[in-house]
């Protein structure tokens, strides 16, 4: 069966009788099982994706079925799906089976998706290489020595090797379009509060955001207009209309594009990502767009607020996973601290328990001004300035990442290293913007480099059209 | 003599001559759950008494992926309270976690309002004893959510936790340090309550916990520029025990000061078997709650809009009441206060007013044989079985003369009570009651009871007025209580008064 890299080819297919739900879902599950060594599942949904497969082939014979009827997702194990289990890539929650489906993924059900199976990731989406997760690393099936980026890596490489159409993932830090990048794909990181955050299993929230993984710009843009809106579960989710993100997805006109010098200069950017981000920004220019670059002294600041304000919420998000109610509970207390200490001393994994101690840290009462209060104050400055350049220009383009994939190990000794990796997607995230990786070919050693692009709040559409103009020209 | 009752009960003694060198502050921080249908923050039940984890979603477990909504009616009783305390109504409103661990608060943290508190300021009036009113100053109303409850079952090692009351919304009303004595601090909260029920936002059952009161006392002595360091103390389910609490606290800590003692900033219990506080856990004082905006919650803005329609549909309170009673009614005082003092009687009074115009005959009914009949049977006055129309036909009855007041508050009204389809009239009529007030009837009836207390007659004449009444009563009796008063009396008068000078034959006759 040939590959199909966009939903619409599936369904023009499906329409001539070419192929069938039922086939698609047993070619997904050939590849999930030839490919097993990836670990980029935790769970595969086999019998039910056949199920599901047979009914809605027959809904589609009867043209009674949906707007996705014919595709095949996956999700990370951060989204809640009623009566499946849910554990964040993480031991705490051991057991733990979601009672309710999230916004999104029922509405992605409501239009006859057929979903496949969990995704592995970073533990509670903490992480930038998939090698948090309580579960084993997910490898970049390009490389099996090199990881396939994170916190959603598991969903990236589900699309990366065809184990599934589309996939859900999400996106706090660059948990999406990192992935994305290190993977060849397009990763869609959505401006916050555009999609609910109903069912989706908080890390940070106010950075928070369902984000998407596909081949294609318009199988992007078709699961957002699906998923985007307002919601009666999530009061912080913008009330704003949808539009029909999947049917105007021409770009026409000039845009004006800005890159930030500092990004380009960056001593940790690798040389062969940066040349290039350069070639594309080059092409743009001949092509007649205004290239200019400009200045973001902030960028030092962006690294340090996010991780001040992502593990302040964190703290607080993860205190619920205490081995009361649900999940983990450690057999080895002897009262209730001691229940308390060692439930999530042996539930949560390095890299959680080192962000809770650095989000209670700062969020505690002799440090709080001068980290949490502070940092706020400059996540404010960050966004007005980010919007401030996006009021002159209509994108801001960057790499994606410092670097292309690298390998295992290679940062999982030192956490700041680590958290470089993230140095390029958090502007998007603490500013709230929305923000695209799509492939910009691939460095020497045939990894994929990717092409960041930011845009303003709620221009997804726009964003959308000009970066399906970039990846068909 | 509650000072007194508690030294008995403690064997804490301080000379009065001590307990005046000291001046005493308190405040209080009062928690009301609020009566909504469904809980603050999920649409789960909001009853109270249901069986153990039975009103509870994943909302309220806090399960991975849970979103907060914002119950609007919670914020709308709240901004009730806040307008009766005559608060600033905040237009911008953030909700804050204040994080902590505890087997009973589901999510690890519970949803307050730390920095925004939707009422600021205000103050509530209280009446003292000496009949002046004080202002109590507050510093604000917030919004928060209830944690659910631990029990720890008599003979089981395992603590038990029933989340259904996790969520339940709930105020805190928080007031400066301006009362002086448990005794204001009890008025002010019994006025607290008496708002709450008045608005309908709280049942005020300080028992059942939906309204709880921790207090904050300290005391220094007089003229001291500093305050003394504040102690709280809470766990008192009852207005008296939040009285013994602070009494006892007052004098404890004058007892410990005495001593050459500092006072530490703490945290105690109140033990209503002894009549003491303790001090809780050194720990429960170390928690640094980490408070920070709640990023699952926009911003809550109430609106011109919505703060006039709440304004709108503010019920009449205690205080309009009171005055309405006094001056409209022409009621004495005493009067107002008691049938202001709670709602239904408030507004059941008001409803007799509108059919009886004898407003203080029907004050006079109210705090009489409806109060008694109230207090004999433990009831409230929500339990009392007749309705102000007939209630008020009983009241003309004998506002008119057509049956006397003891027949009507004797014989009447306990048919009323055991009757809820008869009406005053039918009961007249059927035990034939009317009241007599025809000449022709009662003076044979006068002359009977005349003619048979000859020495009587005789000692009324030799001056023994009093003896009056002695005839009324039997002329009464007679009757069967149907003789009009006023005409029986004038007639008997008329009639002794005659035999002065002609003395009736009949009489002597007889002696």
């Amino acid at each position: 069966m040939k590959k199909y890299t966009s939903y619409f080819q599936i369904r023009e297919d499906i329409e001539k009788g070419i192929t069938s739900c039922q086939k698609l879902v047993n070619y997904y599950l050939k590849n999930i099982h030839a490919k097993k060594h990836l670990n980029c599942f935790l769970e595969v949904y086999r019998d039910e994706a056949l199920a599901r497969a047979e009914q809605i082939d027959q809904k589609l014979t009867r043209g009674q079925a949906g707007r996705l009827a014919g595709m095949v997702i996956a999700l990370k194990d951060v989204l809640c799906y009623k009566d499946h289990a849910l554990q964040a890539g993480s031991k705490i929650l051991q057991g733990f089976e979601s009672q309710f489906t999230a916004t999104a993924v029922q509405r992605l059900l409501d239009e006859d998706v057929i979903i496949i199976g969990r995704n592995n990731c970073d533990e509670f989406a903490m992480g930038s290489s998939c090698e948090n997760s309580a579960y084993g690393p997910v490898l970049n099936d390009l490389d099996h020595e090199r990881v396939p980026g994170g916190s959603s890596g598991g969903a990236a490489v589900a699309v990366q090797t065809d184990m599934c159409l589309v996939s859900l993932g999400t996106d706090t830090g660059g948990s999406v379009r990192q992935p994305a990048s290190f993977c060849g794909i397009v990763g869609l990181k959505p401006t916050y509060s555009r999609i609910s955050r109903y069912g989706l299993l908080a890390y940070a929230s106010s950075f928070d955001i369902i984000g998407i993984f596909s081949h294609c710009v318009k199988d992007c843009a078709l699961v957002l207009e699906i998923i985007a809106g307002n919601d009666e579960f999530d009061s912080t989710v913008s009330q704003k209309e949808v539009p029909s993100y999947s049917t105007d997805l021409n770009y026409s006109g000039k845009a004006k594009i800005a890159y930030i010098k500092e990004t380009l200069v960056n001593h940790g950017l690798n040389s062969e990502v940066k040349n290039k981000t350069l070639e594309k920004l080059d092409f743009l220019s001949h092509q007649g767009h205004t290239v200019e670059a400009v200045d973001f002294p902030l960028l030092d600041y962006v690294l340090p607020t996010y991780y001040i304000l992502t593990t302040a919420e964190a703290s607080s998000n993860l205190s619920r996973y205490d081995g009361v109610k649900y999940g983990y509970r450690s057999s080895n207390g002897h009262n209730l601290e001691s229940m308390y200490k060692k439930t999530r001393s042996e539930g949560f994994g390095e890299e959680v328990i080192r962000r809770i101690m650095l989000g209670t840290f700062v969020l505690s009462a002799n440090y709080y001004d001068a980290y949490y209060t502070k940092a706020q104050k400059v996540r404010r400055l960050i966004k007005e300035k980010t919007k401030k350049l996006l009021s002159h220009y209509d994108f801001i383009m960057l790499p994606t990442s410092p670097t292309t994939a690298f390998k295992l190990g290679e940062h999982t000794s030192n956490p700041l290293e680590m958290y470089l990796a993230d140095l390029f997607t958090v502007q998007a995230s603490v500013a709230g913007i929305p923000s695209i990786s799509i492939p910009n070919g691939l460095d020497s050693n045939g990894m994929p480099i990717g092409l960041q692009i930011m845009a303003d709040d709620f221009q997804e559409a726009n964003l959308l059209a000009f970066s399906k103009y970039i990846m068909d020209n | 003599m509650i000072w007194r009752s508690i030294e008995k009960h403690t064997g804490m003694q301080v000379d009065r001559l001590i307990r005046d060198k000291y001046t005493v502050v308190i405040g209080l921080e009062v928690h009301a759950q609020l009566l909504t249908a469904s809980k603050i923050y999920a649409p789960d039940s909001n009853q109270f008494g249901c069986d153990p984890n039975t009103n509870i979603s994943v909302i309220t477990l806090g399960h991975p992926g849970v979103m907060p909504k914002l119950n609007k009616k919670v914020v709308e009783y709240a901004i009730k309270m806040g307008l009766a305390c005559h608060s600033e109504i905040s237009p911008v409103n953030i909700f804050d976690r204040k994080n902590y661990f505890y087997p009973d608060l589901p999510k690890g943290y519970q949803l307050t309002q730390d920095t925004t508190p939707i009422c600021q300021g205000g103050y509530i009036p209280i009446r003292l004893k000496n009949g002046e009113t004080q202002e109590i100053g507050l510093f604000k109303i917030h919004i928060e959510e209830d944690a659910g409850k631990s029990i720890h079952a008599e003979g089981e090692s395992d603590t038990l936790v029933d989340f259904n009351r996790a969520g339940v919304p709930l105020i805190e009303i928080v007031t400066k340090p301006e009362i002086i004595s448990s005794v204001e601090a009890t008025v002010l909260l019994s006025e607290i309550r008496r708002l709450v029920r008045y608005l309908d936002i709280c049942d005020g059952d300080m028992e059942k916990g939906s309204m709880r009161c921790d207090a904050n006392v300290s005391v220094m002595l007089n003229g001291a520029d500093q305050l003394g360091n504040k102690v709280e103390v809470k766990n008192m389910n009852s207005i008296r025990n939040v009285q013994r609490a602070i009494d006892h606290e007052i004098k404890r800590q004058i007892l410990e000061l005495e001593k050459g003692n500092q006072i530490p900033s703490e945290t105690r219990t109140f033990n209503d078997n002894s009549g003491t506080t303790s001090g809780m856990r050194e720990k429960e004082q170390l928690n640094d709650y980490r408070y920070f905006p709640e990023p699952d919650l926009s911003p809550l803005i109430i609106s011109k809009e919505w703060l006039a329609d709440i304004k709108q549909s503010m019920p009449e309170l205690p205080r309009q009441l009171l005055d309405k009673f006094i001056s409209e009614y022409q009621l004495p005082e005493y009067d107002a206060q008691f049938l202001t003092d709670s709602k239904t009687m408030a507004h059941y009074f008001i409803e007799l007013c509108e059919l009886t115009h004898n407003y203080k005959a029907a004050s006079n009914w109210i705090m009489g044989p409806v109060k008694s009949y109230l207090n004999d049977n433990g009831m409230g006055m929500s339990d009392f079985p007749i309705e102000p129309k007939r209630l008020s036909d009983l009241i003309k009855m004998a506002d008119v003369g057509k049956i006397s007041f003891t027949v009507a508050s004797q014989k009447v009204f306990p048919q009323l009570l055991s009757n809820s389809n008869i009406t005053a009239d039918a009961v007249v009529k059927d035990l034939n009651l009317v009241q007599d007030s025809d000449t022709g009837n009662i003076q044979p009836l006068i002359d009977e009871v005349l003619a048979s207390l000859p020495d009587k007659v005789e000692a009324y004449k030799k001056g023994k007025k009093g003896l009056l009444g002695l005839f009324m009563g039997e002329v009464m009796k007679k009757s069967e209580g149907k003789a009009n008063p006023r005409l029986t009396n004038e007639l008997l008068k008329k009639c002794l008064d005659q035999s002065f000078e002609q003395p009736l034959k009949g009489y002597r006759k007889r002696n």
